[in-house]
């Protein structure tokens, strides 16, 4: 049993890994072949350096994907505690919009907000581009903000905030003592995931972008349209390494959080 | 000043860019041109009834082999040991990481008709197959993308599960196939009804997959609603009422999984 678990494991894994272990390999194929390797080149990777529209679309990736994190960090995070504090009927009905972009298929999210644009576009004279794209990223991004917020207020004491100003601080200041750093964690996980999915983001972007800030994915997407280029190859290798590092330091992080309060429940 | 102002901008934000948006679909997909209110574009959906049965019956495939391929990864992964479970979870989902239409061309360039997996058939001297651009090709896409989004909620129910309870079962004079279907399926059920929500919804509304691995005759809704905004075919009062039908359906399905839920919600 055990045995035939390990074998069942092995071929899901397999069935995972093995489409992109071909497209790393074949990153450093010297033909454009898809099925013959015919020689190591590192071609596929200078020229990936040197093409204008990957660095410019990479670029704008980063900047949109930073600007609507952080937006949406600071908006959803507000939004979080007033939310909390909402009696039942309407904290209710918030939650269930909240949800909406999350529920929703994201080509829905992408349409209508597109049709907000258009219908506005014309009114009031601007185009689709950086902006209408920043909106659609942190309309998408909040959501998840507050999603990882609410919760870390269930474990806190309602009343810790009143009794840090019945003992002389001021609102703001028994905000910034006594609630951030309970909800800390929260905004922390909200923000990487807002970011993380700010990154990975097409569909959305697809329908709310303008062809001057086209972001990562959507060059991939256009690349895939146009004749095959070993250069996608190249990429996809490049962010498969950027991914495994990046989990590996999320690991560490979190080992070395995990070891710390440890200790200190023991202490 | 009260605590609940906080959330005044958000407020704002939501009812403008969220709230604002889809009743924007249902007004375009109820008005003509003019503005004057119609059921001719919703009506017009009918002529798609096709491309509706297709992409549910093709997701519902997708979602059917997502479970019974995740179900037992997430039971094999529950019962690792805990140090070696976070590692193994974490190379489990790692592909999910990378971008979504890499995975896919991934699948492009191996089921091509010059790709590698027809260059190995015909080493030993059998095809080429035609794989790309088939019906099955498209659900295979919808497997590979979206496996993990099946696995985890199921995993995150399973590992709340406690061992002794399947020795409790098999003292009592279970089977284990009895165990199974009478202690683990139905303390996973809320893992199952998650994990079929957030592999069909994205499966049912996709029109990268079908666009990459099922060529031009396997449209789904997602295409059809994409050619209507960004396409050849530009429509928005169609696509708008497309849209509109899909949101219907998605609640429909998502109201159904809610009946089998013992806990009353979908996990997310």
């Amino acid at each position: 049993m055990k045995k035939l678990g390990k074998i069942y494991m092995a071929l899901v894994l397999l069935f995972l890994y093995v489409p992109i272990f071909v497209l790393i390999v074949f990153s450093f194929n010297e033909t454009k072949s898809r099925s013959v390797f015919s020689g190591f080149t590192f071609d596929w990777y200078v020229r990936l350096f040197h093409n204008r529209i990957i660095i410019t679309s990479l670029i704008n990736t980063i900047l949109v994907a930073v600007a609507a994190s952080i937006i949406s960090t600071v908006l959803g995070t507000f939004a979080a505690i007033g939310i909390n504090s909402m009696r039942k009927v309407p904290k209710a009905v918030v939650m269930n919009v909240t949800n909406m972009p999350i529920i929703n298929p994201e080509i829905v999210t992408g349409v209508s907000l597109m049709l907000l644009f258009v219908f506005f576009a014309a009114r009031m004279n601007f185009e689709f581009g950086f902006g209408t794209l920043l909106i659609a990223h942190i309309t998408f991004d909040v959501p998840y903000v507050i999603l990882n917020v609410m919760p870390k207020f269930n474990q806190m004491d309602p009343h810790i905030y009143e009794a840090a100003q019945d003992l002389g601080c001021s609102p703001i200041k028994a905000f910034r003592k006594v609630v951030l750093p309970e909800i800390m964690p929260g905004v922390i996980s909200g923000f990487l995931m807002s970011f993380t999915y700010s990154l990975d983001d097409f569909v959305v972007s697809y329908f709310t972008t303008g062809s001057t800030s086209q972001t990562l994915p959507i060059t991939i997407y256009s690349m895939t349209r146009r004749k095959v280029s070993p250069e996608i190859n190249a990429l996809s290798t490049l962010i498969f390494i950027a991914v495994i590092i990046v989990l590996l330091v999320k690991n560490a992080i979190e080992k070395k959080a995990a070891a710390k309060s440890g200790t200190a429940k023991e202490g | 000043m009260k605590l609940k102002y906080f959330s005044a901008p958000y407020l704002v934000w939501m009812v403008v860019f969220i709230l604002v948006p889809l009743l924007m679909i249902a007004y375009f997909a109820l008005t003509n041109d003019n503005g004057q209110l119609t059921i001719k574009y919703l009506a017009d959906v009918g002529q798609y009834a096709n491309i509706f049965v297709r992409s549910i019956w093709l997701a519902l495939i997708a979602t059917a082999i997502c479970l019974v391929i995740a179900y037992p990864v997430a039971f094999i992964l529950s019962r690792m040991d805990k140090h070696r479970q976070g590692t193994m979870l974490m190379i489990v989902m790692l592909p999910m990481w990378m971008n979504f239409l890499l995975r896919t061309y991934a699948w492009m360039t191996l089921l091509g008709n010059n790709g590698i997996i027809n260059h190995l058939f015909g080493l030993v001297g059998l095809g080429p197959f035609k794989l790309i651009n088939t019906s099955g090709a498209v659900v295979l896409g919808m497997v590979y993308n979206y496996l993990p989004f099946m696995i985890l909620p199921l995993y995150s129910v399973m590992e709340k599960i406690d061992n002794s309870l399947f020795e409790a079962a098999s003292d009592l004079g279970c089977s284990s196939k009895q165990t199974l279907f009478r202690v683990i399926v139905p303390l996973s059920i809320p893992g199952i009804t998650s994990g079929v929500t957030m592999v069909f919804v994205p499966a049912i509304s996709t029109f990268i997959i079908s666009r990459m691995l099922g060529g031009g005759s396997n449209l789904l809704i997602g295409d059809l609603i994409e050619m209507q905004f960004l396409g050849n075919a530009y429509n928005p009062h169609l696509g708008a009422a497309i849209s509109l039908v899909l949101m219907v359906i998605i609640l429909v399905i998502m109201t159904v999984m809610n009946q089998f839920d013992p806990d009353d919600q979908v996990l997310m």
